[in-house]
């Protein structure tokens, strides 16, 4: 699993070397503090907005599209992005890029696909738009399925990795993190709801934007802000091989499937598609798109910069004597150029982005529970407001304390999977059914049903016999399925059985609706 | 303002001109034309990330020339690839102000009569 890999990567352990990183200073204590007071005060202003469910889980759709821009890249870009790839260009070169081009392309895609129809069509969740002209209920719950499965894989991903990363740069012991990040973005979420978290994360997307920004500044200045000089230094120092493509791509398919996971697991990822709700209107969330695809590839742009200069003047040996993985390549060149207190500020950076994409995460499981569930198809569709927000923050309980739990029982789990499985599934299980309802006129209630349903086992049966947990986990000697990501085959599986499925059950009620909808779609009549 | 087209929606579906627009040339242009616009920025999203990943898979040694001193052809092309990403959603949004909004608001505009 490539994917896989780079997560594997953020499990390595610390060890002792001449560096404050991995014991707490006054500094990055003190940045972590006044992020968390400043995003707390941010909370309680929040809180008194938000009343209502479309406040609870859409900010009252009052976010514009600038920020809306800024909150999408605060909830996409994780610390894995930020520590991992930079980390992966410090010891592995230029294949470190290659990741960073993945995580970016899905982004036009979601604005030429889904951006617009989905902001229309929807209320708070992707399943609205699904279920939007068939019956509720099945839909509802398929939907549901695929949409909390692809949240939990990716919270614990994001749970193990970043408790491996507090004790990293804090010193904090794993459990410790685990559950400060669990506090303070259950704080954020019940009771800011999507108002506190909108705020969070367009704080932590500005600071993250911001630290990087100074550290290719000084990183460059190194090298009279001539990036040739400092490839230079990288092919003296490392051979030419360095910014060569090396061994990630070895094989075609592996590759075209893994970017397929990447880019459509992007328009499948329920905490990604319900910041679209936010937005007033269509264009609103046309236009936060691109400012989004903006701010993310400008941070893959020079996130591999950084990684070089790393390389260069804090070198690969100190770099692994920190961490196996590479992960600290950043905080580490950050404290070599500007000293302790900016690595106490890149430090809560990280603390801040971990805290943003959880919250996110926690949200977006609430309301696959809440709304669809229980409102949807416990009540039928008819719960007072009251009810509403009730069960959405019992929901979001319920997840944020989850999330901390199997961040404790996974400690130490080779969870390298877990972020594959989630774009595998969003690909596969969520993607399909979503494109499908919006331009297929005779998609019906059966064929989204199993097309998300077959989505979702075929991409994680595949997975499980694939390398990554065969092999690497429960240690068999070979794999049954060689292939490790298996976007390409459970994804054209979903869209071929949501097909034929559909044409096997006519719907004539959803293909009445289709009218409705369409009015909905491209001219936003009645969009909420 | 949501209630409002909301509840014009039911007003006009009683009337079938929702019904007649959705079936009028000019809305099945728009739809067709969106279309096309969108598939058009895909492929050549696809051609460019994809041909990318698959150049590099099938001919290392291409990408491996130097361009600089040192600096290796994989290192432009992997910025091209991001930047073009993202001039492909700028040109989308381009279009969209320029000609699917304006169409849009005068077809809403037929749907009020």
């Amino acid at each position: 699993m490539n994917l896989g890999a780079l997560q594997q990567l953020l499990l390595g352990q610390a060890a002792p070397a001449t560096t404050s990183l991995g014991r707490p200073t006054v500094e990055s204590i003190g940045f972590f503090f006044l992020i968390v007071a400043v995003t707390l005060v941010i909370t309680y202003w929040a809180a008194k907005r938000t009343k209502t469910s479309k406040e609870f889980y859409a900010a009252g759709r009052s976010v514009s599209a600038i920020q809306n821009g800024f909150a999408l890249a605060g909830d996409y870009m994780s610390a894995a992005s930020f520590l991992g790839i930079s980390g992966m260009v410090a010891l592995k070169g230029y294949d470190g890029m290659i990741y960073a081009t993945g995580w970016l392309v899905g982004w036009p895609a979601l604005m030429f696909l889904i951006a617009e129809p989905l902001r229309n069509l929807g209320k708070f969740t992707f399943a609205d738009v699904v279920a939007f002209r068939l019956r509720q209920k099945p839909v509802r719950i398929a939907a549901a399925i695929g949409g909390i499965l692809t949240v939990l894989t990716y919270t614990i991903a994001q749970m193990v990795g970043s408790g491996s990363l507090i004790k990293l740069m804090f010193g904090l012991q794993y459990e410790y993190a685990e559950i400060i990040v669990g506090v303070v973005m259950l704080a954020y979420v019940l009771f800011g709801g999507m108002i506190a978290t909108t705020w969070v994360q367009i704080i932590k997307a500005v600071l993250l934007l911001f630290g990087v920004t100074v550290m290719l500044i000084l990183v460059l200045a190194q090298f009279g802000f001539n990036p040739g000089n400092l490839y230079q230094a990288v092919a003296t120092k490392y051979g030419q091989s360095a910014l060569e493509p090396g061994a990630l791509i070895s094989s075609p398919l592996e590759a075209v499937s893994l970017g397929l996971a990447l880019m459509f697991g992007l328009l499948g990822l329920p905490h990604i598609l319900m910041r679209f709700y936010t937005v007033p209107d269509a264009k609103a969330a046309r236009k936060s798109v691109l400012y989004a695809t903006g701010f993310i590839g400008y941070f893959y742009i020079i996130i591999p910069i950084v990684g070089f200069g790393s390389s260069v003047l804090v070198g690969r040996d100190l770099i692994t004597k920190i961490d196996k993985g590479g992960n600290m390549a950043s905080p580490l060149v950050a404290e070599l150029l500007a000293g302790t207190p900016f690595l106490g500020f890149i430090a809560a950076v990280a603390f801040a982005t971990i805290l943003a994409v959880v919250a996110g995460l926690t949200l977006a499981g609430a309301s696959a529970y809440s709304h669809d569930i229980y409102v949807n198809v416990i009540k039928g569709g008819h719960a007072s407001e009251e009810e509403q927000v009730k069960a959405a923050k019992i929901a979001t309980v319920i997840f944020g304390v989850m999330a901390v739990l199997l961040g404790i029982l996974f400690k130490g789990q080779n969870v390298a999977y877990m972020v594959g499985l989630t774009f595998a599934v969003a690909a596969s299980a969520n993607f399909p059914a979503l494109l499908l309802s919006i331009i297929w006129k005779r998609m019906t209630t059966w064929g989204a049903v199993w097309s998300i349903l077959v989505g979702t086992f075929v991409s994680i049966g595949m997975i499980v016999l694939s390398p990554t947990v065969w092999v690497d986990v429960l240690k068999n000697p070979a794999p049954i399925i060689p292939i490790k990501n298996p976007a390409i085959f459970s994804m054209t599986a979903a869209f071929l059985v949501g097909w034929v499925v559909s044409l096997l059950t006519p719907e004539a009620e959803a293909q009445d609706k289709f009218e409705d909808e369409k009015l909905r779609t491209y001219l936003g009549v009645g969009a909420e | 303002m949501a209630e409002a087209a909301r509840s014009n929606l039911k007003e006009v579906r009683a009337n079938k001109s929702a019904h007649e627009l959705l079936e009028s040339p000019d809305f099945k242009a728009l739809v067709a034309k969106r279309w096309s616009v969108s598939l058009l920025l895909l492929a050549l999203l696809f051609v460019s990330y994809y041909g990318y990943i698959l150049l590099i898979a099938a001919n290392k040694a291409m990408v491996s020339q130097k361009v600089g001193e040192v600096t290796t052809l994989a290192i432009p092309l992997g910025v091209f690839v991001i930047v073009f990403a993202w001039i492909l959603t700028a040109l989308y949004i381009i279009w969209a102000n320029k000609s699917y909004d304006p169409e849009v608001e005068r077809l809403k505009g037929q749907l009020k009569h």
